[in-house]
């Protein structure tokens, strides 16, 4: 199916940042970050047109440095943030700033990208998010449903909140927590849960997975040794509250029931080599997207712990419905938890991939040699989760 | 010639005739059918029809009817010759003389006959006269004979009558006489304790009595009768219930009550409530030696006491009841199987009890022997009382014992097997002492594949008691059938393949911070011992137990070809473990050297860091210890002849080949074209990759899985320019050792450049070292 086909970009330097423009629900918009020691670094904001599978980009100049981690406001379409490397007198230091993007970019894709003349425009500076004892800042987590005002960073064994005033052109540090223990403990990652009104975070550092409560920036609940070796990613179930998907050096993607941390509630093990990045999907949270150090990218459909009704979930239902749900059990076996798809476009390590804000069934990942790659969800799968969705819910009412 | 013809002498044969023999046979027979018919007058009218042979009625024709001399005459006279005249005349008279005599002969033989027929007739007459007149005298006697015995008869019938009333007077007289003195007999017998006597004469007596009872004087015999029965009755019972003589006594008892027309339903309940009593205390006498004392007789012993007592005695009273009260019917059969089931299923409690004592000890020879007593002895009471089922439970209490034997030898299997775990991670902990080297992997190996194996044969043995053939119950069904495949071979011999392929895994599903507890070496070991047991042991042990169990049953059973796949399914996870946790081990090295570096103010490079001398002397002794359990494997051709100079060279001038384009500022996108183009002639490295049985494979993998973190970790920070040259020594220094392990040394090559290539990049002022410098350092350090 020439619509199935994946859309390839390159770019000219090694990039590990990626993130949707997550304020935006109309456009299928990406923000990648590049990483160049020699040359200024840029942020491409990428629009795709699903319908005639065209790539638009815009250049942004992000002359402050290399950037290792990019994040959208959910509320801003133009607001971002980024941890980048600053070197100078020979040491190497994380920051984290907030930026806008220029206005006229907004809109999305208007300038043509063969028109290379035009002088790249470069990003506005809103201010930085500098914590008082400097550390390197490993990741920048927006409150996913907020307006856009708060933010948490995360620099070496501190956890910061950030209150973001004056349309974000001032950050005051709200609060912060740290993280204390043997040896030189450090923030790798860290996530925002979409539940509970905003206010749990998680973090990892080496194998642990701490949850941290935001109201009192105290810890909550702690994974110890959630991996057999560094957790590189995190993230919630966005439709259960207690469900949270981890991924580490081990080749591991591991499911938690913050609830009971003793043992995963799943463990995937499809990679052979490190796992960097995790995603649900933002809709249908049983497709879940991997990347890793092995050039793969793998979509997986984790039905038993979805929120998605599966098995025998429906089987109380009284006899008029009996009929029916033969009928619907003999055409579709009870789906089980599988490989969707492995995706080898890539062919080196692949160190982000993330969901489209705007269409759910789109996704991005992109490779340290710049190649950014836009897939679609396998379109049987696609009407499959649609239909047995619509099929469903009928039934749910009449309990 | 027709004359010739004519003459009815035999002598005018046939020969004569012109035409042969053929044509002449007809024609003579005809002639003769011709004269039969004249004789009989037959009509002359049909002879004549026929127009061939003689005509009846010639007259010439010497033997016709119408024969004429005269006309015979004249014909001769007129048509022969003289000579042939003389001829006939001389003929004629000699047959005429012939005739003559003939004649004679046949009259007088005739007449002689005629005379003595006459004679014989004569004298028959006179004999039948003489006859007649005894037949008459004969029959005059018996008409007096007759009379005379009709007239004794009638003077003897009257005296016969009186005869026979006497005698049927004289019966009865006997009889009553009996009844009358019967009351005192009866007392007499009682007094004298002769029982069964008395209760024959009541016996006798009572149905005249019970018929004549109208008649005032028999009613008072009756009466008394009664009286003394009843008071026997007493007596009797009084001896039933004291119960204290044995067995047959009772039954006796029981027989006379019966006869005396005590109902029988009391009487066999009371006959079973005294069975029962005395089984009961059996039982608490077999109860008391399972109790709590320790002196516990020995389970064969306790068989034994159960056997002759409870059994025997149950065997004894079902005997005597179905003698006794075989006239109950069914309902009575069941009444006994009631009892018997309840008191057998008692039974059976108290010897599973003890049997359960006896499940934690390892004698099986002892326990078979108990079982097999208790067994056969319940065969007894099982034939008698089949509708007990004692046998079918006596056999189902055997079959549990067996199994629950199995699941004891499976657990005790298990056991050896973790001990003998033990024991390998003991000796593998076990400091060295300097000088004297610990017993070597592959002896450890040996060591616990004869230990287990020696455990499984002295398990089989021990089990295979149970089959034995002088052991009554062997020929049971189950442990025809059942116990060898589903039992021996399905749940023990199988099951411990599978626990222990299962235990094996188990040490690869302990995460990271669990698995760090198991010694690489052991899962090393271990996986080789799946392995020989997937390419032989499987496969003998099975071999061996189905030579042992001659497996009967037809119910499936798992084939060796799937315990062998699930061994080698393991010992590919086990190594593959192995691989990852060695990998880790050497990977956690280079990492930390890489974090915890400063890369942008180190000084330019002297020396091959220490760490990288580390992970050559690590993989070395890796080499070693998989070595010492893994064949070598397959290398690529081209590495097994290459020599460690001409690969450095070659390796030193692809390096500077690649690097040099991307060393010039102008075109960023170079380095990454070239990486790219040189992937496509790469085959897509998979890190953690199955493993192959075999060192080069093993080995291959922890480098690849060692090199791969290197190059993740050098793109995680930024490099000064000595940075990057110490890197390159260090990469070089790698590709100088690590080329020998693996099987395709393009492999190592790969990784390292681009570790190098991904050090140039996180580079801000990249200058490579030279590349003869950098083999100076590596040759130095």
């Amino acid at each position: 199916m020439e619509d199935d086909a994946p859309v390839i970009y390159g770019l000219e330097f090694q990039a590990r940042a990626l993130t949707p423009q997550t304020a935006e629900t109309d456009a299928i918009r990406f923000l990648v970050g590049t990483q160049s020691l020699k040359y200024d670094n840029q942020i491409h904001v990428i629009d795709f047109d699903d319908e005639n599978n065209i790539i638009n980009k815009n250049v942004l100049l992000h002359q402050a440095g290399e950037i290792w981690h990019i994040s959208a406001s959910p509320s801003d379409k133009g607001v971002l943030a980024t941890c980048y490397n600053k070197t100078a007198d020979s040491k190497v230091v994380t920051c984290a700033a907030v930026w806008r993007m220029p206005l006229e970019l907004e809109p999305g894709g208007q300038d043509s990208p063969e028109d290379a003349a035009s002088p790249a425009h470069a990003l506005e500076l809103l201010c930085h998010l500098e914590p008082a004892a400097r550390g390197s800042t490993a990741c920048v987590a927006w409150e996913p449903a907020g307006d856009g005002k708060r933010v948490i960073s995360l620099a070496d064994n501190h956890i910061l909140l950030w209150d973001l005033q004056e349309s974000s052109s001032q950050a005051m540090l709200a609060s912060s927590a740290s993280l204390e223990g043997k040896g030189q403990l450090k923030f790798t990652t860290g996530r925002w849960s979409p539940h509970h009104n905003c206010s749990q975070v998680a973090t990892a550092n080496d194998t642990a997975i701490r949850g941290w409560d935001t109201r009192t920036m105290s810890q909550i609940y702690c994974i110890e040794s959630a991996h057999g070796q560094l957790v590189r990613d995190l993230d919630f179930n966005p439709n259960k509250q207690y469900y949270l998907a981890s991924c580490g050096d081990d080749c591991k993607v591991k499911f938690w029931d913050t609830r009971n941390v003793a043992e995963p509630v799943k463990t995937l093990e499809e990679h052979s080599h490190w796992v960097w990045n995790v995603r649900y999907n933002h809709s249908h949270d049983q497709l879940v997207l991997t990347g890793s150090s092995d050039s793969r990218v793998i979509l997986s459909n984790m039905v038993s712990i979805s929120s998605e009704p599966f098995g025998h979930l429906v089987d109380d239902d009284d006899l008029s419905d009996q009929e029916e749900r033969r009928l619907e059990e003999k055409s579709q076996e009870p789906p089980q938890d599988s490989v969707i798809a492995t995706y080898e476009e890539h062919e080196d390590s692949v160190y982000a991939v993330d969901w489209s804000s705007a269409d759910p069934w789109l996704f991005a990942s992109l490779s340290y040699d710049g190649r950014l790659v836009i897939n679609r969800v396998p379109r049987a799968l696609k009407y499959h989760i649609l239909l047995t969705r619509r099929l469903r819910c009928p039934i749910w009412r009449r309990r | 010639m027709a004359a010739a013809a004519a003459a009815p002498g035999p002598g005018s044969g046939p020969g004569d005739s012109p035409e042969g023999p053929e044509a002449e046979g007809p024609e003579r027979r005809r002639k003769a059918h011709g004269m039969l018919k004249l004789y009989y007058g037959l009509s002359e009218g049909e002879a004549a029809g026929r127009p061939s042979g003689p005509d009846p009625l010639d007259p010439t024709d010497l033997n016709g009817a119408h024969f004429d001399p005269e006309v015979y005459l004249d014909k001769l006279r007129r048509e022969c010759p003289l000579a042939q005249l003389m001829d006939s005349e001389t003929d004629m008279v000699r047959q005429i003389r012939a005739l003559d005599s003939d004649m004679q002969t046949l009259v007088y033989e005739n007449y002689n006959k005629f005379i003595s027929a006459t004679d014989t007739i004569r004298k028959m007459k006179n004999d039948f006269r003489k006859m007649e007149d005894e037949m008459d005298r004969l029959a005059t006697n018996m008409a007096v004979i007759t009379d005379f015995s009709a007239r004794i008869s009638a003077t003897l019938q009257d005296p016969h009558e009186r005869i026979t009333k006497l005698a049927g007077v004289h019966a009865l007289l006997r009889k009553l006489q009996i009844l009358f003195e019967l009351p005192s007999r009866l007392t007499k017998c009682v007094e004298l304790g002769a029982y069964g006597q008395a209760v024959r004469y009541q016996g006798r007596a009572r149905a005249v009595l019970q018929q004549y009872q109208h008649l005032p004087s028999f009613r008072a015999i009756q009466d008394d009768c009664q009286v003394i029965t009843a008071r026997l009755a007493q007596q009797l019972r009084q001896r039933f219930r004291e119960g204290g003589s044995g067995a047959p006594e009772q039954a006796e008892c029981v027989e006379l009550l019966l006869a005396l027309g005590e109902p029988a339903e009391e009487l066999c309940e009371e006959f079973l409530a005294h069975a029962r009593g005395r089984l009961e205390e059996e039982l608490r006498s077999l109860e008391a030696e399972l109790g709590p004392s320790p002196l516990a007789p020995d389970v064969l012993e306790f068989t034994d006491h159960g056997g002759s007592g409870f059994v025997g005695g149950l065997c004894q009273v079902a005997a005597a009841y179905q003698e006794l009260f075989a006239a109950q019917g069914p309902a009575g059969a069941e009444k006994l199987a009631a009892f018997a089931r309840e008191l057998g299923s008692r039974y059976f409690a108290l010897v599973e009890r003890r049997l359960a004592q006896e499940q934690g000890s390892g004698d099986n020879s002892l326990l078979v022997r108990a079982l097999d007593r208790f067994h056969r002895r319940l065969r007894a009471p099982g034939a008698l009382l089949a509708a007990a089922g004692l046998a079918e439970a006596a056999t189902e209490i055997v079959e549990r014992v067996a199994r629950e034997r199995l699941g004891h030898h499976l657990q005790g299997l298990q056991a050896a097997f973790l001990g003998s775990l033990t024991d390998v991670r003991q000796a593998l902990a076990a400091p060295r002492i300097a000088g004297k080297e610990g017993p070597g992997l592959a002896e450890l190996l040996a060591n616990v594949a004869s230990s287990i194996l020696s455990h499984i044969k002295a398990s089989l043995a021990s089990v295979h008691l149970f089959t034995a053939k002088e052991v009554s119950f062997s020929n049971k069904p189950y442990f025809r059938g059942e116990f060898c495949s589903q039992g021996v071979r399905e749940s023990l011999i199988v099951g411990f393949i599978r626990s222990m392929c299962q235990t094996a895994q188990s040490f690869c599903d302990s995460p990271g911070e669990k698995g760090g507890a198991t010694p690489p070496a052991l899962l090393l070991l271990l996986s080789r011992l799946c392995l020989d047991y997937e390419t032989a042991t499987i496969s003998y042990i099975l071999t061996l137990t189905d030579e042992q169990f001659l497996v009967q049953d037809q119910s499936p059973v798992t084939p060796v070809s799937t315990l062998c796949a699930e061994a080698r399914e393991t010992a590919r996870r086990l190594l593959t473990h192995y691989v990852k946790v060695q990998g880790l081990v050497i990977s956690q090295m280079l990492r930390k050297s890489v974090e915890t570096r400063d890369w942008l103010s180190t000084l330019e490079p002297r020396n091959v860091r220490a760490v990288m001398k580390r992970v050559v002397e690590d993989t070395t002794a890796i080499d070693v210890q998989v070595g010492l359990l893994y064949e070598e494997g397959v290398r690529k051709a081209q590495s097994s002849d290459s020599s460690k100079r001409t690969f450095s060279v070659y390796s030193s001038s692809r390096q500077q080949g690649r690097y040099a384009p991307s060393y010039t500022p102008s075109a960023p996108m170079d380095t990454n074209l070239l990486s790219n183009i040189q992937k496509l002639f790469s085959e897509r490295i998979d890190v953690f990759s199955p493993v192959e049985f075999n060192k080069v494979s093993v080995l291959t993998g922890i480098i690849k899985i060692s090199l791969k973190t290197l190059l993740e970790c050098v793109r995680l920070r930024t490099f000064g320019r000595f940075g990057l040259q110490q890197v390159q020594v260090d990469c070089h220094f790698l590709q100088l050792y690590l080329w020998r392990f693996v099987a395709d040394e393009e492999l190592v090559h790969l990784l390292l450049d681009e570790v190098v290539a991904s050090a140039a990049l996180r580079c801000p002022d990249p200058v490579p070292m030279e590349p003869s410098v950098v083999e100076v350092i590596c040759e130095r350090g």
